[in-house]
């Protein structure tokens, strides 16, 4: 279909405005102007206040990778992965973030350890079991378990629970990656048992009653019909903790010393990447030093591994979700 | 009885009905054995907050008295106070607070009203979903080489509220989409029926009727925000701070002054960081003291927000 191009009305009429006096028109006509170019206006400043997010990751990967390039020209990437020794800042300096890494990797699996299984279960008891009355009052409680400050649960770990376990254990040190690992789990409980109770609660109630009509109990419904359910969910509320646990600075850089070595052995003190980072910011670097060039090195690897965790999650995320 | 001699008889119906019986009795056991774990770790969970408070009341109640409040950090640990650290605290949150809900709230609402579908759109939204996953300490990186060094911000208030507001900024975009997501369609309709525009519909209904949720997320990103420690460890803040920002008012020439923006500054979890990391008790006793504070702050804020969604989502009815 083709259409016949419209002749365009002469201008003398259209500015006339329909019988209108020329004023009343032409001040309507600047007004819709007026309004047009605001709302337009406006719409760019909202425009850029969405785009700060963005230019905000584009900034710290400009300036992690920057940094680090500076940092790979001296040191190898080789010894940066192989070497087993971080002494940046030593005479006979090494560059080994294994010696880093273990340490992140000790502290999280243990915090990971109390984190899941009393996370889980106190979604599965908030969301199939618990009367309404307890989780209109533990829910809220939780949240606030996790806006707890960080550097409380430094302190905690370090005056409380350490010398808890000092009792049981006499020999264990001062600083050790046992105790922040522990109370980083319990930080991270929240997080998890609130992430996982939503998504078991957004499992159709028929499903459960299906269930219920089957002779199940509950545990046999929220385990084998609920839990595989919410399986991506559940998997995602995981993946936070791992994160939180990784990236997590204030406790271990005050409970599990600042002192890197390559050792997965919770009782011994070690350094993770962001302890270190926060031991180098306490110090006085000179910009633009090597010393200054590791801490954004480590924190590539730590934001790497970030990033790992989250595509891990949203993979999870789509092979496990179930659509009702 | 001729079933019952039947089933004695045969033996096997009745061995049958026993053993459902006791798979019926195994799974109800188990059952209320998990309902027992279940409350056995909220106790727990309740127990450690309850251990941890305590710890810190029984240390750090004794220290709360006024001289707290109005000292200055100070060498000898009974004289030592968190002046520095609360007013630099209600500085720093104050300069977050100014950079992060602007835009934060004008980022969810573009992304609510304005945004087309475009890939734009997707990448600023993948992107607020990926920030807020980024570990603070990589705030801390940014904030020291574009902030401190690239801008020449140095060891500031500007710095650290700068870089708190960056962080808390996906929570106060969330919140903000959150709310607005929970207006019907309608409300927009009826207002653009009656001739209102874009910006119109948006500043006299969906910013007002959002309002509360919109409240709780900046409050809640606030008080992360006040707790938030590595950071502004990482853009090398000072730990002893015995002297007070420039004050606002009173100067002579200027009804308002910006100098303390760029005062170096303390707050309060780094003065607690600092307290924690000596080994004298005296000072670990201050340490729990500032804790306490430090909680109460954080706790009350959330409390504040949780209150405000519940008293507002009660009165709302569409």
């Amino acid at each position: 279909m083709s259409s016949i191009p419209l002749k365009p009305l002469s201008p003398p009429l259209l500015e006339a405005g329909a019988g209108q006096p020329p004023a009343a028109a032409s001040m309507r006509r600047s007004m819709n102007l007026r309004r047009r170019l605001t709302e337009r206006g406006i719409e760019g400043l909202l425009l850029l206040a969405a785009l700060v997010s963005v230019f905000t990751t584009l900034a710290i990967v400009a300036i992690l990778v920057w940094e680090s390039i500076l940092f790979f020209r001296t040191v190898p990437l080789i010894d940066f992965l192989t070497d087993t020794q971080w002494t940046p800042l030593f005479d006979d300096a090494h560059f080994g973030i294994i010696a880093l890494l273990s340490g992140t990797l000790t502290t999280t699996v243990v915090a990971l350890l109390v984190a899941i299984p009393l996370g889980t279960i106190l979604a599965i008891y908030l969301s199939e079991f618990a009367p309404f009355r307890v989780r209109e009052v533990a829910k809220p409680f939780l949240e606030m378990l996790g806006g707890v400050p960080t550097i409380v649960y430094g302190y905690f770990a370090l005056l409380f629970v350490t010398p808890l376990l000092q009792r049981f254990y006499p020999d264990l040190p001062g600083f050790n990656m046992l105790s922040a690992g522990l109370v980083m789990g319990i930080m991270i409980v929240p997080y998890v048992s609130s992430l996982s109770e939503d998504a078991m609660r957004a499992v159709p109630m028929n499903m459960r009653e299906a269930s219920y009509a089957m002779g199940a109990t509950r545990l046999q419904t929220a385990l084998f019909v609920v839990t595989p359910a919410a399986l991506s969910g559940l998997a995602s509320s995981y993946i936070l903790g791992i994160s939180r646990a990784v990236g997590e600075t204030m406790v271990v850089a005050i409970a599990a010393g600042m002192q890197p070595s390559f050792t997965f052995n919770p009782t011994e003190p070690a350094a993770t990447i962001t302890a270190y980072i926060v031991q180098v910011a306490l110090g006085d670097l000179p910009h633009g030093s090597i010393g200054y060039q590791t801490i954004f090195a480590a924190g590539l690897t730590l934001l790497l591994i970030t990033l790992l965790f989250n595509i891990i999650g949203h993979i999870l995320r789509k092979r496990f979700r179930e659509a009702y | 009885m001729p079933a019952d001699s039947l089933t004695v008889a045969d033996g096997s119906p009745d061995a049958h009905l026993q053993a459902v019986r006791h798979l019926i009795a195994r799974h109800k056991t188990l059952d209320w054995l998990f309902g027992l774990l279940g409350v056995a770790a909220l106790m727990f969970a309740m127990l450690v907050f309850a251990m941890l408070f305590g710890q810190m009341l029984v240390n750090g109640f004794p220290h709360l008295s006024w001289d707290f409040f109005t000292s200055f950090p100070s060498r000898r640990a009974a004289s030592a106070g968190i002046l520095s650290a609360w007013v630099g605290t209600i500085l720093v949150m104050l300069v977050t607070a100014v950079v992060a809900v602007p835009l934060g709230v004008g980022a969810g609402i573009y992304l609510e009203e304005y945004a087309p579908k475009n890939l734009l759109t997707d990448i600023i939204e993948i992107n607020v979903t990926n920030l807020a996953g980024v570990p603070s300490i990589i705030y801390g990186l940014l904030a020291l080489a574009l902030f401190v060094y690239q801008f020449g911000l140095g060891q500031s208030i500007a710095a650290a509220g700068l870089t708190l507001a960056l962080l808390i900024l996906p929570v106060v975009i969330v919140a903000t989409r959150e709310a607005i997501r929970t207006i019907p369609q309608q409300i927009r309709e009826g207002a653009y029926a009656c001739g209102a525009t874009k910006w119109q519909v948006v500043a006299h209904h969906i910013v007002p009727y959002s309002l509360p949720g919109i409240m709780t997320g900046v409050i809640i990103g606030l008080a992360r925000a006040i707790g938030e420690t590595a950071p502004i460890i990482t853009i090398g803040a000072l730990t002893f701070i015995a002297f007070l920002p420039p004050s606002p008012f009173g100067n002579p020439g200027h009804l308002i002054s910006f100098d303390w923006l760029t005062a170096p500054f303390t707050v309060m979890p780094i003065q607690m960081f600092n307290w924690i990391s000596r080994p004298e008790a005296a000072f670990q006793a201050n340490a729990a003291a500032a804790g306490l504070v430090l909680v109460v702050m954080t706790l009350s804020m959330n409390a504040i927000a949780i209150w405000i969604r519940y008293h507002f989502r009660k009165r709302i009815k569409w």
